[in-house]
């Protein structure tokens, strides 16, 4: 069984974020840069059942960023995965979902891979989007299960299932590999690198792809592109209610009801 | 290509989602600016009975995809239903609800049709023919403005409870239109086997338009149950917790709220002894009022906060809870 995983790096969540003035970007300048979390999970599961004696082969790890990005798949090799496939290209760089996903599926189908399971994360803590795993599941031409917070092989890797938590109900699926899963917190806490695996992490094998391997494909002729970024509206100053629990309480509901109009 | 906008409804089990209802004003605001009309789309295994409550919001057309194999969601299926209907309807734009169904159903969509895509919108305005989405970015500390190109069909999900759904008008109807539908292999190969109700009395943070929210201030299950179930009860909304009170085991992780949590935007987010981490406020700074209740007035809760109470919440929670049954006693 081969385990495709792809990670992606990202600003840490604690990181401050400005606008760059010409407002097409965010000033990458002292920013702290890191694995997303949902990504480190999927990482995680890939190494899990492994771990648990189920028959993988090989974790790819793959990611579409500059140099610095490909930092996020020393981690995830120092994590467990075996190898990494790293899109490196200035005509890459997009906050568009459905490219970043069809070049990944370009890259996998000129490779002539195939992949068992592709384990995403549920969304990106940047974009904030969760739409990059399902759009990858669909130029691969897979199903897949998004936000996925259990997970199980059975028949002996051929078939799985999987549980996912929606708007009020647990949603259990099953199906047969492959397929594309996104992955919600509560499977797995992902495990810190030991230094000694970060040493091994620089002897895996890594392969660079460029806009020449994935001809024809480049972000300026994409669908959608940042026209500006902003700094959020500010939201008003935060009325402070006074005096003593029972007149703070009447105040409040009053206010909610009488200003707010929400209750 | 039509000028018109498509609305896709999400329906569970014969039950319309909300925000689905809230797609309607800004379809009709764009469809106006387009000079097209406003359409509808229901997709699942038994919708006829949906097409009477959509019709009050006076679509031109309420598109409809019946077939068994759409009795669950499953993206794969419901693409290609969304597809057929992109195919008979020839819109410009097509907008669903932001949800764990819609996110899933409209990049999938978007994919199959080399859309241009944008998840989670707050603001969707027209340029020319182009469509400019904006959403927020980096946890709500980024304001993006996204550029959709009008050589591609125009995606969008729209964040719950930034647009209120139009009045319906009781008496109108619609003219309903069947769409067949074929699946490719993937489409259904992956099978839903048990939908299970969890929110037993107690709403999902994803669904409610109120959601009371503890922090590790409320030291353990019982300081919920007591403090921030009667007031969630209350205002029929949800509960919501942080990551310390779900890691501390007060609360399943499925109610925690932020960066790794879920991301809600209520009406009214009640925060009690939560402090306002950065990884909290990215889950609940959309909320459209939010109440902070905190002994510390330092607490970074109160730069988010639109009423704030410097106060000891096991005394103030429930005095706020009794007023609000007051005023529904009336
Ligand atoms: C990668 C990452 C992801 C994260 N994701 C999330 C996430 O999704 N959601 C999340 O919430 N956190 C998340 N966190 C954790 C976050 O940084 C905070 O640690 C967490 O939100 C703190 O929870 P808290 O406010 O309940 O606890 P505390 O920080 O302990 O705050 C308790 C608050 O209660 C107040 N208080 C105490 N007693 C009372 C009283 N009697 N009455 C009123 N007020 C009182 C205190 O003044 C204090 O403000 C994440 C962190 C990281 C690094
Ligand atoms: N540039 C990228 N390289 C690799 N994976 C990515 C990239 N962008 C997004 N993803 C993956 O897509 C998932 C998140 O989707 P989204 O929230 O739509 O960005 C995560 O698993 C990411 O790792």
């Amino acid at each position: 069984m081969k385990i495709l995983c792809v990670v992606k790096q990202v600003p840490d969540s604690n990181a401050t974020v400005k606008v760059r003035a010409d407002g097409k970007d965010i000033e990458s300048a002292g920013v702290k840069l890191v694995v997303d979390p949902f990504d480190e999970f999927g990482v995680e599961l890939a190494v899990q059942l492994r771990e648990k004696g189920n028959p993988v082969s090989e974790i790819v790890a793959i990611t579409v960023g500059d140099d610095k990005a490909g930092e996020a798949l020393r981690t995830a090799l120092a994590m467990g995965a075996d190898r990494a496939l790293h899109l490196n290209d200035a005509k890459f760089a997009s906050s568009n979902e459905l490219f970043t996903a069809y070049l990944m599926a370009q890259a996998v189908r000129k490779e002539g891979e195939t992949f068992d399971l592709v384990v995403c994360g549920k969304q990106n803590i940047d974009l904030d989007s969760g739409a990059t795993g399902a759009a990858l599941a669909e130029f691969l031409d897979l199903p897949h299960v998004a936000a996925v917070q259990g997970f199980e092989l059975t028949d002996g890797g051929r078939r799985f299932t999987a549980r996912r938590r929606i708007e009020g109900a647990e949603e259990v699926l099953e199906g047969e590999l492959p397929v594309v899963l996104t992955i919600d917190k509560g499977l797995v806490e992902a495990r810190y690198p030991s230094l000694p695996n970060l040493m091994k992490a620089k002897k895996k094998p890594l392969k660079v792809f460029t806009a020449a391997d994935i001809p024809g494909e480049e972000a300026g002729s994409a669908g959608t592109h940042v026209d500006r970024l902003t700094p959020p509206a500010p939201r008003p100053d935060c009325k402070f209610i006074e005096g003593e629990p029972a007149a703070m309480a009447k105040e409040l509901v009053r206010l909610l009801r009488e200003e707010a109009k929400v209750v | 290509m039509s000028k018109n906008i498509l609305v896709m409804l999400e329906q569970r089990e014969g039950r319309i989602l909300p925000a689905s209802y809230q797609l309607f004003t800004p379809a009709r605001k764009l469809a106006q600016a387009l000079g097209g009309q406003v359409v509808a789309c229901l997709v699942g295994d038994a919708v006829s009975a949906l097409t009477g409550a959509v019709g009050a919001y006076q679509p031109q057309t309420i598109y409809t995809v019946e077939h068994p194999e759409l009795k669950f969601y499953r993206a794969g299926a419901y693409a290609a239903a969304a597809c057929a209907v992109i195919d008979e309807a020839q819109p410009k734009g097509v907008l669903f609800a932001t949800s764990f169904m819609g996110r899933d159903w409209a990049a999938r969509t978007a994919a199959r049709k080399r859309g241009a895509l944008a998840i989670d919108c707050t603001e969707l305005v027209p340029d020319g023919e182009d469509l400019i989405a904006s959403k927020t970015l980096y946890a709500g500390k980024v304001t993006a403005a996204f550029r959709l190109s009008s050589s591609r069909l125009q995606v969008a999900t729209v964040r719950a409870n930034v647009f209120s759904a139009p009045a319906p008008q009781s008496g109108a109807s619609a003219p309903v239109q069947a769409v067949p539908v074929n699946f490719s292999p993937a489409d259904t190969r992956v099978v839903v086997k048990q939908v299970v109700q969890t929110s037993s009395g107690i709403k999902d943070v994803t669904e409610a338009d109120a959601i009371v929210a503890g922090g590790r201030a409320l030291k353990n299950e019982e300081g919920f149950q007591k403090v921030i179930f009667p007031l969630a009860a209350a205002l029929d909304g949800a509960v919501g917790a942080s990551r310390a009170a779900c890691d501390a085991g007060y609360q399943p992780h499925s109610r925690q709220v932020g960066l790794t949590g879920k991301v809600v935007t209520p009406k009214l987010y009640i925060a009690c002894g939560i402090d306002g981490a950065i990884q909290h406020l990215a889950g609940m700074r959309g909320s459209k009022v939010i109440v902070a209740v905190n002994t510390k007035k330092e607490a970074p809760i109160f730069k988010v906060a639109t009423y704030g109470c410097v106060a000891d919440l096991f005394a103030l929670v429930p005095l706020i809870t009794e007023e609000v049954k007051k005023l529904h006693a009336h």
